[in-house]
Protein backbone atom coordinates (compact mmCIF):
# COMPACT_ATOMS: atom_id res chain seq x y z
CA UNK A 1 0.00 0.00 0.00
CA UNK A 2 2.91 2.36 -0.43
CA UNK A 3 2.42 3.05 -4.09
CA UNK A 4 1.17 6.54 -4.64
CA UNK A 5 -2.30 6.99 -5.96
CA UNK A 6 -1.95 8.69 -9.27
CA UNK A 7 -5.26 10.51 -9.34
CA UNK A 8 -4.97 14.20 -8.99
CA UNK A 9 -6.68 14.89 -5.68
CA UNK A 10 -9.68 17.09 -6.29
CA UNK A 11 -10.24 20.08 -4.08
CA UNK A 12 -12.86 18.59 -1.86
CA UNK A 13 -10.95 15.41 -1.20
CA UNK A 14 -7.56 16.96 -0.67
CA UNK A 15 -7.88 16.82 3.08
CA UNK A 16 -9.53 13.40 3.27
CA UNK A 17 -7.30 10.63 4.55
CA UNK A 18 -6.28 7.99 2.08
CA UNK A 19 -8.03 4.71 2.56
CA UNK A 20 -7.08 1.46 0.95
CA UNK A 21 -6.12 1.92 -2.67
CA UNK A 22 -8.99 1.23 -5.03
CA UNK A 23 -8.31 -1.93 -6.95
CA UNK A 24 -7.64 -1.79 -10.66
CA UNK A 25 -10.63 -4.05 -11.24
CA UNK A 26 -13.13 -1.76 -9.58
CA UNK A 27 -11.66 1.29 -11.28
CA UNK A 28 -11.86 -0.39 -14.68
CA UNK A 29 -15.41 -1.51 -14.05
CA UNK A 30 -16.44 1.98 -12.97
CA UNK A 31 -14.93 3.53 -16.08
CA UNK A 32 -16.61 0.86 -18.24
CA UNK A 33 -20.00 1.81 -16.82
CA UNK A 34 -19.22 5.47 -17.50
CA UNK A 35 -18.23 4.64 -21.06
CA UNK A 36 -21.39 2.66 -21.81
CA UNK A 37 -23.56 5.36 -20.25
CA UNK A 38 -21.78 8.01 -22.33
CA UNK A 39 -22.56 6.09 -25.51
CA UNK A 40 -26.20 5.71 -24.52
CA UNK A 41 -26.62 9.44 -23.90
CA UNK A 42 -24.49 10.71 -26.77
CA UNK A 43 -25.19 8.45 -29.75
CA UNK A 44 -28.75 9.77 -30.38
CA UNK A 45 -27.47 13.36 -30.27
CA UNK A 46 -24.55 12.46 -32.52
CA UNK A 47 -26.95 10.83 -34.97
CA UNK A 48 -29.11 13.97 -34.96
CA UNK A 49 -26.11 16.17 -35.66
CA UNK A 50 -24.74 13.94 -38.42
CA UNK A 51 -28.17 13.58 -40.03
CA UNK A 52 -28.68 17.34 -40.02
CA UNK A 53 -25.53 17.76 -42.12
CA UNK A 54 -26.68 15.42 -44.91
CA UNK A 55 -28.40 16.02 -48.20
CA UNK A 56 -31.80 14.46 -48.63
CA UNK A 57 -30.51 11.57 -50.72
CA UNK A 58 -27.48 10.90 -48.50
CA UNK A 59 -29.77 10.66 -45.47
CA UNK A 60 -31.17 7.30 -46.50
CA UNK A 61 -28.25 5.93 -48.49
CA UNK A 62 -25.12 6.63 -46.42
CA UNK A 63 -23.91 5.35 -43.05
CA UNK A 64 -26.24 6.91 -40.45
CA UNK A 65 -23.55 7.63 -37.88
CA UNK A 66 -20.96 9.21 -40.14
CA UNK A 67 -20.80 12.27 -42.39
CA UNK A 68 -21.40 12.31 -46.13
CA UNK A 69 -21.49 15.55 -48.16
CA UNK A 70 -21.60 18.34 -45.60
CA UNK A 71 -24.82 20.20 -46.32
CA UNK A 72 -25.63 21.54 -42.86
CA UNK A 73 -25.68 25.19 -43.93
CA UNK A 74 -27.75 24.46 -47.02
CA UNK A 75 -30.21 22.59 -44.81
CA UNK A 76 -30.38 25.45 -42.33
CA UNK A 77 -30.92 27.86 -45.22
CA UNK A 78 -33.74 25.68 -46.53
CA UNK A 79 -35.27 25.47 -43.05
CA UNK A 80 -35.22 29.24 -42.57
CA UNK A 81 -36.62 29.85 -46.03
CA UNK A 82 -39.46 27.32 -45.77
CA UNK A 83 -42.88 29.01 -45.64
CA UNK A 84 -41.48 32.53 -45.28
CA UNK A 85 -39.23 31.68 -42.36
CA UNK A 86 -41.92 30.42 -40.02
CA UNK A 87 -39.31 28.36 -38.14
CA UNK A 88 -37.36 31.50 -37.16
CA UNK A 89 -40.61 32.95 -35.94
CA UNK A 90 -41.13 29.84 -33.76
CA UNK A 91 -37.64 30.10 -32.32
CA UNK A 92 -38.30 33.74 -31.50
CA UNK A 93 -41.63 32.85 -29.90
CA UNK A 94 -40.01 30.16 -27.75
CA UNK A 95 -37.29 32.59 -26.68
CA UNK A 96 -39.93 35.13 -25.69
CA UNK A 97 -42.25 32.67 -23.91
CA UNK A 98 -39.38 31.01 -22.06
CA UNK A 99 -36.96 33.93 -21.59
CA UNK A 100 -39.34 36.66 -20.48
CA UNK A 101 -41.63 34.15 -18.75
CA UNK A 102 -38.85 32.59 -16.69
CA UNK A 103 -37.41 36.01 -15.81
CA UNK A 104 -40.69 37.31 -14.42
CA UNK A 105 -41.52 33.97 -12.77
CA UNK A 106 -38.15 34.00 -11.00
CA UNK A 107 -38.60 37.53 -9.72
CA UNK A 108 -42.12 36.86 -8.41
CA UNK A 109 -41.12 33.56 -6.80
CA UNK A 110 -38.05 35.13 -5.20
CA UNK A 111 -40.07 37.95 -3.65
CA UNK A 112 -42.69 35.57 -2.26
CA UNK A 113 -40.12 33.07 -0.99
CA UNK A 114 -38.00 35.82 0.58
CA UNK A 115 -41.03 37.25 2.38
CA UNK A 116 -41.98 33.81 3.72
CA UNK A 117 -38.44 33.25 4.97
CA UNK A 118 -37.72 36.65 6.47
CA UNK A 119 -41.03 37.90 7.89
CA UNK A 120 -43.52 36.31 10.22
CA UNK A 121 -47.12 37.05 9.38
CA UNK A 122 -50.47 35.44 9.92
CA UNK A 123 -51.26 32.60 7.54
CA UNK A 124 -47.66 32.24 6.43
CA UNK A 125 -47.44 28.48 6.91
CA UNK A 126 -50.88 27.93 5.41
CA UNK A 127 -49.86 29.94 2.35
CA UNK A 128 -46.59 28.02 2.04
CA UNK A 129 -48.39 24.68 2.28
CA UNK A 130 -50.86 25.69 -0.43
CA UNK A 131 -47.95 26.67 -2.67
CA UNK A 132 -46.25 23.34 -1.88
CA UNK A 133 -49.45 21.60 -2.94
CA UNK A 134 -49.12 23.56 -6.17
CA UNK A 135 -45.73 21.91 -6.78
CA UNK A 136 -47.56 18.58 -6.96
CA UNK A 137 -50.15 19.82 -9.45
CA UNK A 138 -48.90 18.85 -12.88
CA UNK A 139 -48.97 21.49 -15.62
CA UNK A 140 -50.94 19.18 -17.88
CA UNK A 141 -53.76 18.92 -15.34
CA UNK A 142 -54.12 22.71 -15.47
CA UNK A 143 -54.03 23.03 -19.24
CA UNK A 144 -57.60 21.93 -19.97
CA UNK A 145 -59.33 24.10 -17.33
CA UNK A 146 -57.11 27.01 -18.36
CA UNK A 147 -58.28 26.51 -21.93
CA UNK A 148 -61.92 26.56 -20.78
CA UNK A 149 -61.36 29.71 -18.74
CA UNK A 150 -59.58 31.49 -21.57
CA UNK A 151 -62.36 30.52 -23.97
CA UNK A 152 -64.89 32.12 -21.62
CA UNK A 153 -63.18 35.46 -22.12
CA UNK A 154 -62.37 34.64 -25.78
CA UNK A 155 -58.64 34.87 -25.18
CA UNK A 156 -57.51 31.49 -26.49
CA UNK A 157 -55.15 31.52 -29.45
CA UNK A 158 -53.34 34.58 -28.11
CA UNK A 159 -49.77 35.13 -26.95
CA UNK A 160 -51.04 35.81 -23.44
CA UNK A 161 -52.90 32.51 -23.12
CA UNK A 162 -49.57 30.68 -23.16
CA UNK A 163 -47.39 33.38 -21.61
CA UNK A 164 -49.34 34.35 -18.48
CA UNK A 165 -49.80 30.86 -16.94
CA UNK A 166 -46.04 30.28 -17.20
CA UNK A 167 -45.28 33.17 -14.84
CA UNK A 168 -46.20 31.05 -11.81
CA UNK A 169 -43.52 28.80 -10.33
CA UNK A 170 -44.51 27.21 -7.00
CA UNK A 171 -41.25 25.25 -7.00
CA UNK A 172 -39.44 28.57 -7.31
CA UNK A 173 -41.15 29.88 -4.18
CA UNK A 174 -40.20 26.72 -2.31
CA UNK A 175 -36.57 26.98 -3.39
CA UNK A 176 -36.41 30.73 -2.66
CA UNK A 177 -37.76 30.30 0.82
CA UNK A 178 -35.26 27.61 1.73
CA UNK A 179 -32.41 29.50 0.15
CA UNK A 180 -33.31 32.89 1.64
CA UNK A 181 -33.59 31.35 5.10
CA UNK A 182 -30.14 29.78 4.74
CA UNK A 183 -28.21 32.53 2.99
CA UNK A 184 -29.67 35.94 3.90
CA UNK A 185 -28.67 36.72 7.51
CA UNK A 186 -31.15 38.70 9.60
CA UNK A 187 -28.30 40.93 10.78
CA UNK A 188 -27.75 42.24 7.26
CA UNK A 189 -31.41 43.12 6.87
CA UNK A 190 -31.29 44.78 10.30
CA UNK A 191 -28.20 46.77 9.27
CA UNK A 192 -29.90 47.90 6.08
CA UNK A 193 -32.89 49.03 8.14
CA UNK A 194 -30.65 51.08 10.43
CA UNK A 195 -29.13 52.68 7.33
CA UNK A 196 -32.63 53.73 6.43
CA UNK A 197 -33.17 51.45 3.43
CA UNK A 198 -36.76 50.40 2.81
CA UNK A 199 -37.73 46.71 2.96
CA UNK A 200 -38.23 46.41 -0.78
CA UNK A 201 -34.97 48.15 -1.54
CA UNK A 202 -33.16 45.86 0.90
CA UNK A 203 -34.52 42.87 -0.96
CA UNK A 204 -33.29 44.15 -4.30
CA UNK A 205 -29.86 45.28 -3.12
CA UNK A 206 -28.97 42.71 -0.44
CA UNK A 207 -31.40 39.82 -0.79
CA UNK A 208 -31.20 39.15 -4.51
CA UNK A 209 -27.42 39.28 -4.44
CA UNK A 210 -27.14 36.65 -1.71
CA UNK A 211 -29.82 34.51 -3.33
CA UNK A 212 -28.18 34.63 -6.76
CA UNK A 213 -27.42 30.88 -7.12
CA UNK A 214 -31.01 30.00 -6.25
CA UNK A 215 -32.31 32.64 -8.66
CA UNK A 216 -30.23 31.26 -11.53
CA UNK A 217 -31.44 27.75 -10.70
CA UNK A 218 -35.09 28.81 -10.63
CA UNK A 219 -34.67 30.77 -13.86
CA UNK A 220 -33.06 27.87 -15.71
CA UNK A 221 -35.52 25.22 -14.58
CA UNK A 222 -38.50 27.46 -15.28
CA UNK A 223 -36.96 28.29 -18.66
CA UNK A 224 -36.73 24.58 -19.48
CA UNK A 225 -40.26 23.94 -18.19
CA UNK A 226 -41.69 26.64 -20.48
CA UNK A 227 -39.47 25.77 -23.45
CA UNK A 228 -40.56 22.12 -23.15
CA UNK A 229 -44.20 22.82 -22.39
CA UNK A 230 -46.30 21.18 -25.02
CA UNK A 231 -49.85 20.54 -23.84
CA UNK A 232 -50.77 24.17 -23.09
CA UNK A 233 -49.72 25.57 -26.50
CA UNK A 234 -51.18 22.47 -28.17
CA UNK A 235 -54.67 23.15 -26.91
CA UNK A 236 -54.51 26.98 -26.74
CA UNK A 237 -53.00 27.91 -30.10
CA UNK A 238 -54.43 27.55 -33.59
CA UNK A 239 -52.45 30.30 -35.29
CA UNK A 240 -49.10 28.99 -36.54
CA UNK A 241 -47.55 32.45 -36.05
CA UNK A 242 -47.85 32.02 -32.27
CA UNK A 243 -46.39 28.50 -32.01
CA UNK A 244 -43.35 27.76 -29.88
CA UNK A 245 -40.74 25.68 -31.65
CA UNK A 246 -41.75 22.36 -30.02
CA UNK A 247 -45.35 22.64 -31.22
CA UNK A 248 -44.21 23.71 -34.68
CA UNK A 249 -41.90 20.74 -35.07
CA UNK A 250 -44.59 18.42 -33.73
CA UNK A 251 -47.02 19.64 -36.39
CA UNK A 252 -44.41 19.26 -39.14
CA UNK A 253 -43.50 15.79 -37.93
CA UNK A 254 -47.11 14.68 -38.16
CA UNK A 255 -47.19 15.91 -41.78
CA UNK A 256 -44.21 13.82 -42.85
CA UNK A 257 -46.37 11.12 -44.43
CA UNK A 258 -48.08 13.69 -46.69
CA UNK A 259 -45.02 15.87 -47.39
CA UNK A 260 -41.97 13.55 -47.24
CA UNK A 261 -39.55 16.41 -47.99
CA UNK A 262 -40.40 18.00 -44.66
CA UNK A 263 -38.55 15.23 -42.82
CA UNK A 264 -35.16 16.85 -43.45
CA UNK A 265 -36.48 20.12 -42.04
CA UNK A 266 -37.75 18.37 -38.91
CA UNK A 267 -34.28 16.93 -38.26
CA UNK A 268 -32.40 20.19 -38.76
CA UNK A 269 -35.06 22.04 -36.77
CA UNK A 270 -34.77 19.55 -33.91
CA UNK A 271 -31.02 20.10 -33.77
CA UNK A 272 -31.37 23.90 -33.76
CA UNK A 273 -34.05 23.85 -31.06
CA UNK A 274 -31.75 22.03 -28.64
CA UNK A 275 -28.74 24.34 -28.98
CA UNK A 276 -30.08 27.35 -26.98
CA UNK A 277 -30.78 25.18 -23.93
CA UNK A 278 -27.38 23.50 -24.04
CA UNK A 279 -25.70 26.91 -24.24
CA UNK A 280 -27.79 28.24 -21.34
CA UNK A 281 -26.92 25.28 -19.12
CA UNK A 282 -23.22 25.31 -19.97
CA UNK A 283 -22.71 29.03 -19.52
CA UNK A 284 -24.59 29.18 -16.22
CA UNK A 285 -23.52 25.84 -14.74
CA UNK A 286 -21.38 27.31 -11.97
CA UNK A 287 -24.41 29.07 -10.53
CA UNK A 288 -27.21 26.58 -10.93
CA UNK A 289 -25.19 23.62 -9.70
CA UNK A 290 -24.38 25.32 -6.42
CA UNK A 291 -28.01 26.47 -6.22
CA UNK A 292 -29.17 22.86 -6.55
CA UNK A 293 -26.66 21.59 -4.03
CA UNK A 294 -27.41 24.16 -1.36
CA UNK A 295 -31.05 24.84 -1.70
CA UNK A 296 -33.24 22.22 -3.22
CA UNK A 297 -32.77 19.24 -1.04
CA UNK A 298 -33.64 19.94 2.52
CA UNK B 1 -42.33 47.01 14.05
CA UNK B 2 -44.66 45.79 11.40
CA UNK B 3 -43.75 45.47 7.75
CA UNK B 4 -47.24 44.80 6.48
CA UNK B 5 -46.86 46.94 3.39
CA UNK B 6 -43.56 45.37 2.38
CA UNK B 7 -44.93 41.86 2.90
CA UNK B 8 -47.89 42.71 0.69
CA UNK B 9 -45.60 44.04 -2.03
CA UNK B 10 -43.62 40.78 -1.94
CA UNK B 11 -46.50 38.32 -1.71
CA UNK B 12 -49.38 39.85 -3.66
CA UNK B 13 -48.01 39.61 -7.25
CA UNK B 14 -47.24 35.90 -6.90
CA UNK B 15 -50.39 35.31 -4.85
CA UNK B 16 -52.66 36.85 -7.47
CA UNK B 17 -51.13 34.90 -10.36
CA UNK B 18 -51.10 31.68 -8.33
CA UNK B 19 -54.78 32.15 -7.55
CA UNK B 20 -55.74 32.98 -11.14
CA UNK B 21 -53.67 30.28 -12.87
CA UNK B 22 -53.63 27.48 -10.26
CA UNK B 23 -56.48 27.75 -7.78
CA UNK B 24 -59.19 29.06 -10.12
CA UNK B 25 -58.56 26.49 -12.91
CA UNK B 26 -58.70 23.64 -10.40
CA UNK B 27 -61.95 25.00 -9.00
CA UNK B 28 -63.29 25.52 -12.51
CA UNK B 29 -62.43 21.93 -13.53
CA UNK B 30 -64.35 20.63 -10.52
CA UNK B 31 -67.28 22.92 -11.33
CA UNK B 32 -67.31 21.84 -14.99
CA UNK B 33 -67.22 18.19 -14.01
CA UNK B 34 -70.62 18.55 -12.32
CA UNK B 35 -72.43 19.18 -15.62
CA UNK B 36 -73.64 16.85 -18.33
CA UNK B 37 -74.40 17.40 -21.99
CA UNK B 38 -78.02 16.80 -22.87
CA UNK B 39 -79.48 16.62 -26.35
CA UNK B 40 -83.02 16.88 -27.60
CA UNK B 41 -83.15 13.74 -29.69
CA UNK B 42 -80.16 12.42 -31.57
CA UNK B 43 -79.40 15.53 -33.61
CA UNK B 44 -80.73 18.24 -31.33
CA UNK B 45 -78.61 21.06 -29.99
CA UNK B 46 -76.54 20.09 -26.96
CA UNK B 47 -76.92 22.03 -23.77
CA UNK B 48 -75.23 21.75 -20.43
CA UNK B 49 -77.33 20.82 -17.44
CA UNK B 50 -76.33 20.20 -13.86
CA UNK B 51 -75.69 16.52 -13.38
CA UNK B 52 -74.22 16.20 -9.92
CA UNK B 53 -71.71 13.40 -9.75
CA UNK B 54 -73.01 11.60 -12.82
CA UNK B 55 -69.86 12.44 -14.83
CA UNK B 56 -67.79 10.67 -12.20
CA UNK B 57 -69.97 7.59 -12.58
CA UNK B 58 -69.32 7.86 -16.32
CA UNK B 59 -65.58 8.09 -15.65
CA UNK B 60 -65.67 4.96 -13.53
CA UNK B 61 -67.57 3.13 -16.25
CA UNK B 62 -65.18 4.26 -18.96
CA UNK B 63 -63.08 1.18 -19.68
CA UNK B 64 -60.64 2.93 -22.03
CA UNK B 65 -59.77 5.46 -19.36
CA UNK B 66 -58.99 2.81 -16.76
CA UNK B 67 -57.02 0.83 -19.28
CA UNK B 68 -54.91 3.91 -19.93
CA UNK B 69 -54.35 4.41 -16.19
CA UNK B 70 -53.37 0.75 -15.87
CA UNK B 71 -50.96 1.19 -18.77
CA UNK B 72 -49.13 4.15 -17.22
CA UNK B 73 -49.06 2.44 -13.81
CA UNK B 74 -47.39 -0.59 -15.40
CA UNK B 75 -45.06 1.82 -17.18
CA UNK B 76 -44.22 3.57 -13.91
CA UNK B 77 -43.65 0.38 -11.92
CA UNK B 78 -41.00 -0.67 -14.44
CA UNK B 79 -39.55 2.61 -15.72
CA UNK B 80 -39.26 4.65 -12.51
CA UNK B 81 -37.13 2.11 -10.58
CA UNK B 82 -34.90 1.54 -13.62
CA UNK B 83 -34.42 5.26 -14.17
CA UNK B 84 -33.80 6.10 -10.51
CA UNK B 85 -31.55 3.05 -10.06
CA UNK B 86 -29.47 4.15 -13.01
CA UNK B 87 -29.40 7.74 -11.75
CA UNK B 88 -28.30 6.56 -8.31
CA UNK B 89 -25.59 4.29 -9.74
CA UNK B 90 -24.17 7.06 -11.92
CA UNK B 91 -24.32 9.61 -9.10
CA UNK B 92 -22.48 7.22 -6.74
CA UNK B 93 -19.83 6.51 -9.36
CA UNK B 94 -19.34 10.23 -10.04
CA UNK B 95 -18.95 10.80 -6.32
CA UNK B 96 -16.50 7.94 -5.82
CA UNK B 97 -12.74 8.23 -6.30
CA UNK B 98 -12.98 5.41 -8.86
CA UNK B 99 -13.88 7.71 -11.72
CA UNK B 100 -11.75 10.31 -13.40
CA UNK B 101 -13.14 13.30 -15.28
CA UNK B 102 -16.40 13.22 -13.36
CA UNK B 103 -17.07 16.87 -14.24
CA UNK B 104 -17.30 16.02 -17.94
CA UNK B 105 -19.34 12.87 -17.43
CA UNK B 106 -21.75 14.84 -15.27
CA UNK B 107 -22.47 17.39 -17.98
CA UNK B 108 -22.57 14.73 -20.66
CA UNK B 109 -25.18 12.63 -18.80
CA UNK B 110 -27.21 15.75 -18.11
CA UNK B 111 -27.24 16.92 -21.74
CA UNK B 112 -30.41 15.00 -22.77
CA UNK B 113 -32.37 17.02 -20.20
CA UNK B 114 -31.89 20.01 -22.52
CA UNK B 115 -33.81 18.12 -25.21
CA UNK B 116 -37.56 18.85 -25.03
CA UNK B 117 -39.72 15.72 -24.74
CA UNK B 118 -41.30 16.38 -28.12
CA UNK B 119 -37.91 16.63 -29.81
CA UNK B 120 -36.55 13.57 -27.96
CA UNK B 121 -39.59 11.56 -29.06
CA UNK B 122 -39.20 12.69 -32.69
CA UNK B 123 -35.51 11.77 -32.59
CA UNK B 124 -36.04 8.34 -31.06
CA UNK B 125 -38.95 7.78 -33.42
CA UNK B 126 -36.46 8.00 -36.28
CA UNK B 127 -33.97 5.80 -34.41
CA UNK B 128 -36.65 3.12 -33.95
CA UNK B 129 -37.87 3.21 -37.56
CA UNK B 130 -36.61 0.11 -39.35
CA UNK B 131 -35.62 1.86 -42.57
CA UNK B 132 -34.02 4.99 -41.08
CA UNK B 133 -32.37 3.72 -37.94
CA UNK B 134 -28.59 3.59 -37.59
CA UNK B 135 -29.17 0.34 -35.73
CA UNK B 136 -30.88 -1.44 -38.61
CA UNK B 137 -29.45 -4.77 -37.44
CA UNK B 138 -31.49 -4.39 -34.24
CA UNK B 139 -34.57 -2.66 -35.63
CA UNK B 140 -34.71 -5.24 -38.42
CA UNK B 141 -35.29 -8.08 -35.97
CA UNK B 142 -37.19 -6.27 -33.19
CA UNK B 143 -40.11 -4.00 -34.02
CA UNK B 144 -39.84 -1.23 -31.45
CA UNK B 145 -43.02 0.37 -32.71
CA UNK B 146 -45.34 -2.64 -32.47
CA UNK B 147 -48.30 -2.67 -30.11
CA UNK B 148 -46.53 -4.96 -27.65
CA UNK B 149 -43.28 -3.02 -27.43
CA UNK B 150 -44.10 0.65 -28.04
CA UNK B 151 -44.81 1.29 -24.36
CA UNK B 152 -41.26 0.22 -23.51
CA UNK B 153 -39.84 2.16 -26.42
CA UNK B 154 -41.47 5.25 -24.92
CA UNK B 155 -40.07 4.23 -21.51
CA UNK B 156 -36.61 4.32 -23.04
CA UNK B 157 -37.18 7.87 -24.36
CA UNK B 158 -38.31 9.07 -20.93
CA UNK B 159 -35.37 7.32 -19.27
CA UNK B 160 -32.92 8.83 -21.75
CA UNK B 161 -34.17 12.37 -21.08
CA UNK B 162 -34.49 12.22 -17.29
CA UNK B 163 -31.71 9.98 -15.92
CA UNK B 164 -29.23 12.86 -15.95
CA UNK B 165 -31.61 15.26 -14.25
CA UNK B 166 -32.33 12.80 -11.44
CA UNK B 167 -28.66 11.90 -11.23
CA UNK B 168 -27.79 15.53 -10.68
CA UNK B 169 -30.27 15.93 -7.82
CA UNK B 170 -28.92 12.80 -6.12
CA UNK B 171 -25.34 13.88 -6.80
CA UNK B 172 -26.01 17.29 -5.23
CA UNK B 173 -27.25 15.51 -2.12
CA UNK B 174 -24.07 13.39 -2.06
CA UNK B 175 -21.92 16.53 -2.28
CA UNK B 176 -23.68 17.93 0.77
CA UNK B 177 -22.50 14.99 2.94
CA UNK B 178 -19.49 16.07 5.02
CA UNK B 179 -16.35 14.13 4.10
CA UNK B 180 -15.49 13.35 7.74
CA UNK B 181 -18.32 10.82 7.86
CA UNK B 182 -16.32 8.48 5.62
CA UNK B 183 -13.09 8.67 7.59
CA UNK B 184 -13.77 5.90 10.09
CA UNK B 185 -15.05 3.60 7.37
CA UNK B 186 -11.94 4.19 5.29
CA UNK B 187 -9.64 3.53 8.22
CA UNK B 188 -11.50 0.27 8.78
CA UNK B 189 -10.70 -0.62 5.18
CA UNK B 190 -14.25 -0.44 3.83
CA UNK B 191 -14.47 -0.59 0.04
CA UNK B 192 -16.10 2.13 -2.02
CA UNK B 193 -19.04 -0.18 -2.70
CA UNK B 194 -19.45 -0.79 1.01
CA UNK B 195 -19.28 2.94 1.82
CA UNK B 196 -21.85 3.63 -0.90
CA UNK B 197 -24.23 0.96 0.36
CA UNK B 198 -23.98 1.56 4.10
CA UNK B 199 -23.36 5.30 4.34
CA UNK B 200 -24.15 7.18 1.16
CA UNK B 201 -27.41 5.57 0.04
CA UNK B 202 -29.16 5.94 3.42
CA UNK B 203 -28.15 9.61 3.47
CA UNK B 204 -29.56 10.38 0.03
CA UNK B 205 -32.94 8.75 0.64
CA UNK B 206 -34.66 12.19 0.86
CA UNK B 207 -33.32 13.08 -2.60
CA UNK B 208 -34.53 9.70 -3.91
CA UNK B 209 -37.98 10.34 -2.47
CA UNK B 210 -38.10 13.75 -4.15
CA UNK B 211 -37.05 12.38 -7.53
CA UNK B 212 -39.42 9.44 -7.05
CA UNK B 213 -42.41 11.69 -6.48
CA UNK B 214 -41.60 13.89 -9.48
CA UNK B 215 -41.23 10.73 -11.57
CA UNK B 216 -44.63 9.40 -10.47
CA UNK B 217 -46.25 12.71 -11.39
CA UNK B 218 -44.47 12.66 -14.74
CA UNK B 219 -45.52 9.09 -15.46
CA UNK B 220 -49.22 9.64 -14.84
CA UNK B 221 -49.07 12.78 -16.98
CA UNK B 222 -47.40 11.16 -20.03
CA UNK B 223 -48.51 13.01 -23.11
CA UNK B 224 -45.92 14.47 -25.46
CA UNK B 225 -44.01 11.25 -26.20
CA UNK B 226 -47.03 9.04 -27.03
CA UNK B 227 -48.60 11.93 -28.97
CA UNK B 228 -45.48 12.18 -31.14
CA UNK B 229 -45.29 8.41 -31.57
CA UNK B 230 -48.75 8.44 -33.13
CA UNK B 231 -47.09 9.72 -36.30
CA UNK B 232 -44.60 6.82 -36.32
CA UNK B 233 -46.94 3.94 -35.46
CA UNK B 234 -50.62 3.17 -35.29
CA UNK B 235 -50.00 1.17 -32.10
CA UNK B 236 -50.43 4.35 -30.02
CA UNK B 237 -54.17 4.91 -29.84
CA UNK B 238 -55.98 8.09 -28.86
CA UNK B 239 -56.62 6.53 -25.44
CA UNK B 240 -53.08 5.28 -24.85
CA UNK B 241 -52.40 7.35 -21.72
CA UNK B 242 -54.85 9.15 -19.38
CA UNK B 243 -53.85 12.57 -20.71
CA UNK B 244 -54.36 11.45 -24.31
CA UNK B 245 -57.78 10.10 -23.30
CA UNK B 246 -58.64 13.44 -21.70
CA UNK B 247 -57.39 15.33 -24.74
CA UNK B 248 -59.41 13.24 -27.18
CA UNK B 249 -62.49 13.39 -24.92
CA UNK B 250 -62.20 17.17 -24.76
CA UNK B 251 -61.94 17.45 -28.53
CA UNK B 252 -65.08 15.31 -29.13
CA UNK B 253 -66.11 17.65 -27.45
CA UNK B 254 -67.27 16.40 -24.09
CA UNK B 255 -65.69 19.00 -21.86
CA UNK B 256 -67.48 17.94 -18.70
CA UNK B 257 -66.42 14.32 -18.95
CA UNK B 258 -62.85 15.43 -19.74
CA UNK B 259 -62.93 17.73 -16.70
CA UNK B 260 -64.11 14.86 -14.49
CA UNK B 261 -61.30 12.69 -15.88
CA UNK B 262 -58.77 15.46 -15.13
CA UNK B 263 -60.01 15.71 -11.56
CA UNK B 264 -59.79 11.93 -11.06
CA UNK B 265 -56.28 11.90 -12.54
CA UNK B 266 -55.13 14.80 -10.36
CA UNK B 267 -56.51 13.09 -7.23
CA UNK B 268 -54.87 9.80 -8.21
CA UNK B 269 -51.54 11.57 -8.75
CA UNK B 270 -51.82 13.31 -5.43
CA UNK B 271 -52.73 10.14 -3.51
CA UNK B 272 -49.87 8.21 -5.10
CA UNK B 273 -47.22 10.90 -4.43
CA UNK B 274 -48.50 11.39 -0.92
CA UNK B 275 -48.41 7.64 -0.21
CA UNK B 276 -44.83 7.38 -1.42
CA UNK B 277 -43.88 10.32 0.77
CA UNK B 278 -45.51 8.83 3.87
CA UNK B 279 -44.20 5.29 3.30
CA UNK B 280 -40.61 6.43 2.85
CA UNK B 281 -40.83 8.83 5.77
CA UNK B 282 -41.91 6.01 8.06
CA UNK B 283 -39.12 3.79 6.85
CA UNK B 284 -36.39 6.38 7.37
CA UNK B 285 -37.78 7.31 10.78
CA UNK B 286 -37.61 3.76 12.12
Amino acid sequence: MTATIERKPSKRRASAPRGPRESLVSRTMAMAVMGIASLYFLVPLWWLFVSATKTRSDFTTTAPLWFADFALFDNIGALFAYRDGVFLRWLGNSALYAGAGALIATLLAAMAGYAMAKYTFRGRELLFNIVLGGVLVPATALALPLFLLFSQIEATNTFWSVFLPSLVSPFGVYLSRIFAAASVPDELIEAARIDGAGEVRTFFTVGTRLMAPALVTIFLFQFVAIWNNFFLPLIMLRDEELFPVTLGLFVWNSQVSQIPDIRALVIVGALLSIIPLIIAFLSLQRFWQSGLANGGLK
Amino acid sequence: MSHKKAIAVFIVPFGVLFTVFYVVPIGYAIYQSLFVLERDGTFGAARQVFGGLSQYIAVFQNAAYWESIGRVLLFGVVQVPIMLGLALLLALLLDSPLVRGSKYFRLLFFAPYAVPSVIAAIMWGFLYSPNLSPFSAVTGSIDFLSASSVLWSIANVVTWVYVGYNMLIIYSALLAIPQEIYEAARLDGASQARIAWSIKIPLVVPALVLTGIFSIIGTLQLLAEPQVFQSFTSAVTSTFTPNLTIYSTASVPNISLAAAMSVVLAIATFILSFTVLKLTQRRTAS
